[in-house]
């Protein structure tokens, strides 16, 4: 039960990575702090819960990075993925402080694990939590509980009562009922609104209807909604989200990282009319799993099929969902419902197009191409031949939006004048779109989270105090 | 391994953590998982010993209950690694001691002190066995003798030693074909056996009850190991000592018999009965409730034993010596004849396992860069 005789001097809604970096740092800083999460216990942890590494620049390798990442490498990776929509001094800023934040995440308590064999290779670049995103936010919540940040579960913000830029109250429901709770300041840190189906269905229509939410269901975007209708600026395009290729028989939510599917640059794809739409070997997976969600979500049914022979199966990660195997190609296209003869034509024409006498190599961009094709796979192309056959659905899978609040530094929300209000903060996700306004890079959103969670954290409780 | 329900429950838990990984840093199940993308009863088997159950993966796991999926890896495991248990059991129609091993090994350790103390009381006259022999010389052997000591112990604790040969035997072939032996991968899995590297979230501890890590699990164990190591020890010196030394038992207390003895034996009371107390403060949600009976029941006869043991030499003096070392043979030839039909079997086929996972040790993991 929350304490509405108390104003507490920060309060935060959301309970992911970059609200418990506000609220532990704010609370370290003094501070009282409540903390509300709108997931009950058990789901606890927003997206962060999925994640499992922190992309962070190093100069030198640590116990957990392997050789360097340095300043310009690292802004550079960001300008390539994001086409210039990021804001250069916020987001050098973050690059920055991304080299300082391990001591204070230790002594918080998450674990690292040593550079192991990172899936995707990102032992350079990306500090991997030991057990995952899951095993931090555990960490975090106990590192809370101990310093006295009072928390409460399946409770939602649902309106922040706002005069001039400066928030007076807090309107949440406390586990159904309605209750009013003050603070002096207020950090909100409650993602983006990619499980909020019927807002996403006000610019995609009914292909919502199939797609599949990789995260939580409680990314609603409430409080981002209640913001931009009381004054507050906006960065990021409201109707973009970042979306892989999984399987697609993934749960509707909550499926994570289990549901993806590497075999994309070792496949043929064909949409449900059996056709081909795009290079499946452009380049190596890590550098394309995200544009394919994108992709499959502009195909009718927003659905494709990933085809491979048995020379190609086992050279991707194993999917969670058995594929669909048979002998014949004909036999697989009948098994997932496509039109055996259409298939047939298709993966055929596409044998005959692989120009003869290359050497395959899965490790490297091979430059194995097919000839005359539109459109032409420009790596790894092998004839589908070797039975048996395998098959598996796909369908996009929603990450993240890009829609965000306005930031400053000091992780002050902007107002429509671009003035900061009074006593308003943001961190994670609800900002993110202000520095990653398009594409992804691996960890970035936690690394955002957790600098701008501490700046959060910290500007706040020096707000409250003062 | 047959096909059961446990098998396929685990077989559907490792095809989701592999695909996921997230929990490779902990321990060595998951590396081990890495290397598989089919799994077969056997390989489940190899796994589930392999797991030691520190619960770091379920409560770092996204997908544990109430997610749909209800993903309980520390449970899936001690399921195959229950039902492994009796699968390699020898000679095979003792497979059933598994069931109800709770019952199993009181039953026999309520036969064997009953035993013990009948023959006993029955081949002394009262005064002898009930007598103050002081700590003369063979004091012991004048109301058990040696030669039955050494006879029974041979032969049950030898009989128990082929049993569980032949039980890592059959696990053995069960998992599989690997690569041969060497002397790197035995170091390996004895340093793994020794210092429990395994249990406990990579250097953090495990999860009894909560998110929080903990090194009790470890260091109770580490006492009931190295107690037991002491009072083999204890009696190896002991042995010794009367067959080639020519020193009669009983020993003074400042001797190495008695010393190892007392300190192992106060070592392993700590370690079972710290163990046995966490059985019932740990969350119960990834462990298996029927397993608990046979947990118990070995905790508590190494309890007993290390107890007998310590009143035997506090009242060796005395007239409740002939009582006292009767009843603590009692439990100690119930713990010898159930080594291989009791909990203690998990000793030898997570040190087998251990040793695979130290043969395979530099195999590439499958999918992925």
């Amino acid at each position: 039960m929350p304490d509405r005789t108390k104003t507490y001097d920060v309060l935060v809604a959301g309970g992911g990575n970059a609200a418990l970096c506000a609220a532990i740092t704010a609370r370290q800083a003094g501070a009282s702090v409540l903390l509300v999460e709108s997931a009950p216990k058990a789901f606890r942890g927003g997206n962060s819960r999925h994640t499992r590494n922190l992309r962070a620049m190093h100069d030198q390798p640590n116990e957990v990075l392997t050789d360097a990442y340095k300043e310009d490498e690292y802004w550079d990776d960001l300008l390539r993925v994001t086409g210039g929509n990021t804001n250069e001094a916020l987001a050098r800023m973050t690059i920055r402080a991304s080299s300082g934040v391990f001591g204070w995440m230790k002594q918080s308590g998450v674990r690292f694990q040593p550079s192991l064999t990172g899936t995707l290779n990102l032992g350079r670049t990306n500090a991997f939590f030991l057990g995952g995103g899951k095993a931090l936010v555990n960490a975090y919540y106990l590192t809370a509980e101990r310093l006295g940040v009072e928390i409460l579960y399946d409770t939602e913000v649902v309106n922040m009562n706002m005069e001039d830029g400066f928030i007076r109250s807090v309107d949440i429901t406390y586990k159904g009922f309605p209750e009013t709770v003050r603070a002096k300041c207020v950090v909100a840190s409650s993602g983006g609104f990619q499980a909020n189906l019927e807002w996403m269905r006000e610019y995609w229509g009914d292909a919502v209807d199939n797609f599949v939410i990789r995260g939580t269901p409680y990314n609603r975007g409430r409080v981002l909604k209640n913001l931009l209708s009381q004054g507050v600026a906006t960065i990021g395009d409201p109707t973009q989200f970042h979306a892989v290729a999984l399987d697609a028989r993934a749960p509707k939510f909550d499926g994570g990282i289990t549901t993806r599917l590497d075999s994309v640059p070792y496949s043929v794809v064909v949409n449900r009319n059996g056709d081909r739409f795009y290079d499946e070997g452009e380049d190596v997976w890590p550098k394309r799993y995200a544009i394919w969600g994108r992709l499959i979500a502009q195909q009718p049914g927003q659905i494709a099929y990933s085809i491979c022979d048995s020379k190609a199966f086992p050279l991707f990660m194993p999917s969670v969902f058995p594929a669909f195997k048979a002998d014949t190609l004909e036999e697989l296209a009948a098994k997932m419902k496509l039109d055996p003869a259409k298939v047939r034509e298709t993966v055929d024409g596409f044998n005959k197009a692989v120009i003869p006498g290359q050497t395959f190599d899965n490790l490297k961009l091979d430059g194995n191409a097919t000839r005359g094709l539109t459109p032409n796979k420009t790596n790894w192309a092998r004839a589908v031949d070797k039975g048996p056959f395998y098959g598996y659905p796909l369908r996009p899978g929603i990450t993240f939006t890009y829609l965000s609040v306005k930031v400053n530094e000091k992780a002050q929300v902007l107002m429509d004048n671009d003035q900061p209000a009074g006593n308003l903060f943001a961190s994670g996700e609800i900002m993110s779109g202000n520095i990653l306004g398009k594409g992804y890079l691996a960890g970035f959103g936690m690394t955002i989270g957790t600098v701008f969670g501490r700046i959060a954290g910290q500007e706040a409780a020096r707000r409250a105090r003062n | 391994m047959q096909e059961t329900d446990a098998i396929a429950a685990a077989r559907r838990e490792m095809e989701i953590c592999n695909a996921c990984r997230y929990c490779e840093g902990f321990c060595a199940v998951f590396p081990a998982v890495e290397l598989r993308r089919e799994f077969s009863a056997g390989d489940l088997s190899y796994l589930a010993n392999l797991c030691h159950g520190c619960r770091g993966c379920y409560y770092a796991c996204q997908y544990s209950p109430p997610h749909e999926w209800g993903i309980n890896v520390p449970k899936a495991l001690a399921e195959v690694r229950a039902e492994s248990y009796a699968e390699y059991a020898w000679p095979k129609p003792l497979a059933s001691m598994f069931n109800r091993n709770g019952t199993v090994v009181s039953l026999v350790t309520a036969l064997g002190i009953a035993l013990v103390l009948f023959l006993t009381m029955t081949l002394n006259s009262p005064g002898n066995f009930f007598g103050a022999h002081g700590t003369a010389a063979d004091s012991f052997y004048d109301v058990i003798p040696l030669w039955a000591m050494q006879i029974v112990g041979v032969l049950t604790f030898g009989f128990s030693l082929v049993a569980l040969a032949m039980g890592v035997r059959n696990f053995w072939r069960d998992a599989g074909p690997k690569d041969s032996i060497g002397p790197v991968s035995i170091a390996i899995a004895l340093w793994d056996v020794l210092t429990l590297k395994n249990l406990g979230g990579a250097g953090n501890g495990c999860n009894d009850n909560s998110e929080a890590f903990s090194m009790r699990r470890r260091y109770l164990h580490h006492a009931m190991f190295y107690g037991f190591l002491l009072c083999f020890a204890a009696t190896t010196t002991g042995f010794i000592y009367h067959s080639f030394l020519g020193w009669p038992a009983p020993y003074a207390f400042i001797s190495a018999p008695v010393l190892l003895g007392t300190v192992g034996g106060v070592l392993m009371l700590v370690g079972t009965i710290g163990l046995t107390a966490m059985k019932f403060v740990d969350d119960p949600i990834p462990n298996v409730r029927r397993l608990l009976g046979g947990d118990v029941a070995l905790l508590m006869l190494l309890s007993m034993i290390a107890l007998t043991g310590l009143f035997l030499l506090a009242v060796r003096a005395t007239g409740a010596m002939g009582m006292a070392m009767a009843i603590h043979l009692g439990f100690i030839l119930a713990f010898f004849v159930t080594i291989p039909y009791s909990k203690m079997v998990h000793g030898v086929y997570r040190s087998a396992a251990l040793l695979r996972r130290a043969i395979e040790r530099n195999m590439k993991p499958l999918g992925g860069e």
